[in-house]
């Protein structure tokens, strides 16, 4: 796609946005509609639409094979860690109430930490997937 | 912390999963995994204990009462379970390392690993919840999870088998998620106790019969009810040895129990039973399974592919106690599922250590072993002992109550059948031990050692239990008899 000048262009224009918007989803989640899962399919739209425009290769430059299977698993490690926190502060697993001094706060605060878990987990998993049947007849 | 014994059981090997993908090195990420069946193993006593002491354990997850939040919930139908689980997951991880180096290519070993722990996770998690999605979700990570093990196997064929399993076996999961979300239309709650409470009102609902039917279809896929089994002894045979033993003593184990908690305490014993007369259909479904699928046994050339049609009519055993609907029925179920759990993955995990030094399990390939194998072969042996039902085997004690409870009811057919059955195991069961002592060495076979003990000690750790629980029954009667009791509603 090089020769396609206005897809380009309107690739460039719109990967960085689309990320952005991303984490606007992710970050009103807690107030409206949106969230960690939506968020990470977002972002990894922003990616897969640079690959589809640039090629795997670009893409695979900005962000390698590696790194998005780390993050697959990243997410399920924070989200769990969060958990296993709350359980070692004396409340049970996944009660976030007990985070901080103040319940509210500390619920806030807590679901913001799993959502993060939730979008690093779908962002990786989403691109894992892509590159994974995208570079399949090249891999051999 | 024995407080957040539940949260344990599920949490740890959830979070060994992810380590174990993050490591490269397949050593450790074995290691990781090995220590995340070994707290499960702990955990799954610490439950069964606290269960024996006539203590329901109830864990709010997040710390949202039930029946708004999710909610675990231990009684002694799923401490057992959890307890088959975990302890099988704790001796053929052991197994696994060397099994799994021997037949995978070595890049994905610590993926392999990271299916496995995703497997036990939610093998173990279907057992925990007490919330009718929470079940489903758990379900679809074991049996995702399970299918990527399946594939790994070293056969080709191990591909087109694990796609059979999970076209099937999804199939078995929208039914049962059909079910579930009918069941939650009606009633407006998930929380299996709640849904207990609400669903006597409304037996005469044709919405609960459809669901009724979608969870029992569902699940029957799932357990490889017959004619529902043919997912099975592909999916069994093609994939690795480790997973094999592995999946054999515990999936289709805590898919009986998912069946058990919806027909006995989520619909109640009066509508599955009396209203609907679940038995009258599962009492000849147990039988065909059990008569045609040993005959088909007796004429497998494969070993493992035998063990699996075996498998297949062990569960016809399951469900024809299941039928009864009788406390000493479901005694026979619950102890068969522990039993069974035994002396399956004692004889999977011997046939993983022919696999490991001659290659094929086929019965040509396992000819004359008995001299160059001694220990594993007498494994093999003892569990087709213990298969058949040969007294001082777990295998005669759930026979034992199983032709009790037949003749409860008055079913000397029945009884006089099992039996039979029996005498089935003993052909095709022999046909192998033949080939082993009085067969002429193949050529690969005379070249072969005794496997090295990290394989010798799991396969004879499960023959060991399969002695002890068949001489001494008192501890897994006693579970099991509390058991049925908690199922069919009386004081445990």
């Amino acid at each position: 796609m090089r020769d396609q000048i206005i897809l380009r262009i309107a690739a460039k224009i719109l990967v960085g946005p689309i990320l952005l918007f991303a984490l606007y989803v992710q970050f009103h989640g807690d107030y409206g509609p949106g969230g960690g899962f939506q968020a990470g399919v977002i972002f990894a739209a922003g990616i897969i639409l640079y690959a589809l425009v640039f090629g795997l290769d670009q893409a695979r430059a900005v962000i390698p094979m590696g790194v998005v299977m780390w993050c697959g698993t990243l997410g399920v490690l924070i989200f769990g860690g969060v958990g296993v926190v709350a359980m070692l502060m004396g409340g049970n697993y996944l009660d976030y109430g007990v985070l901080l001094h103040d319940a509210s706060h500390a619920q806030h605060i807590g679901i913001l930490l799993v959502e993060a878990g939730v979008l690093v987990t779908v962002f990786g998993v989403m691109v894992t997937l892509f590159y994974s049947f995208a570079g399949r007849r090249r891999a051999g | 912390m024995s407080a957040h014994l539940p949260a344990i059981q599920i949490v740890v090997p959830l979070l060994a999963a992810a380590l174990c993908v993050l490591v490269p090195w397949k050593r450790v990420s074995w290691g990781i995994a090995f220590a995340g069946s070994v707290t499960a193993f702990f955990a799954a006593i610490g439950l069964l204990s606290r269960v024996l002491d006539g203590e329901e354990i109830r864990y709010a997850l997040g710390g949202w009462a039930a029946p708004w939040g999710i909610e675990y919930r231990i009684d002694a139908v799923n401490a057992l379970v959890l307890l088959i689980v975990a302890g099988i997951g704790v001796v053929v991880t052991p197994f696994a390392l060397k099994s799994v180096e021997r037949e995978l290519d070595g890049r994905r070993i610590p993926l392999f690993y990271g299916a496995w722990m995703l497997c036990l996770c939610g093998l173990l998690g279907i057992a925990i919840t007490g919330d009718a999605f929470n079940i489903f979700v758990f379900l679809e990570i074991s049996s995702l999870s399970a299918y990527a093990l399946i594939a790994m196997g070293s056969d080709r064929r191990a591909l087109v088998s694990a796609f059979r399993y999970l076209i099937m076996g999804s199939v078995g999961a929208s039914f049962i998620v059909i079910g579930i979300g009918l069941l939650y239309v009606e009633t407006g709650t998930l929380n299996l106790a709640d849904l207990a409470e609400r669903l006597p009102a409304l037996h005469g609902e044709r919405t609960v019969l459809v669901a009724f039917a979608f969870l029992t279809v569902g699940t029957s896929l799932k357990l490889a009810l017959f004619p529902l089994h043919l997912w099975l002894p592909n999916a069994y045979t093609f994939a690795p040895s480790a997973v094999t033993a592995f999946l054999a003593a515990t999936a289709t184990k805590v898919a009986v129990y998912v069946l058990l908690r919806f027909f006995f305490t989520v619909f109640g014993t009066a509508y599955s039973f009396e209203q609907l007369r679940l038995g009258v259909w599962l009492l000849p479904l147990a039988l065909v399974a059990i008569f045609t699928m040993s005959l088909v046994a007796i004429f497998q050339g494969n070993v493992k592919r035998m063990l699996a049609y075996s498998s297949v009519a062990q569960i016809g055993y399951i469900i024809l106690g299941v039928s009864f609907a009788s406390v000493t029925g479901l005694t026979a179920a619950t102890l068969h599922l522990f039993n069974h759990a035994l002396m399956k993955g004692a004889l999977f995990l011997a046939l993983g250590c022919v696999m490991y030094r001659v290659g094929s399990v086929h019965i040509d390939a396992l000819r004359g072993l008995g001299r160059r194998m001694p220990w594993t072969m007498a494994a093999f042996t003892a569990g087709g002992l213990s298969l058949i039902g040969v007294p001082l085997t777990v295998g005669f004690v759930s026979k034992w109550f199983l032709v009790l409870g037949a003749l409860e009811q008055g079913m000397w057919p029945v009884a006089a059948l099992v039996l039979v059955t029996s005498t089935m195991a003993v052909v095709y069961i022999w046909r192998v031990v033949e080939a082993i002592y009085f067969g002429e060495p193949s050529p690969r076979a005379e070249s072969a050692t005794e496997a090295p003990l990290s394989l010798l000690v799991p396969t004879w750790a499960l023959i060991v239990a399969n002695l002890y629980f068949g001489i001494d029954a008192t501890l897994t009667t006693s579970v099991a008899g509390q058991a049925a009791r908690t199922l069919l509603g009386g004081a445990p």
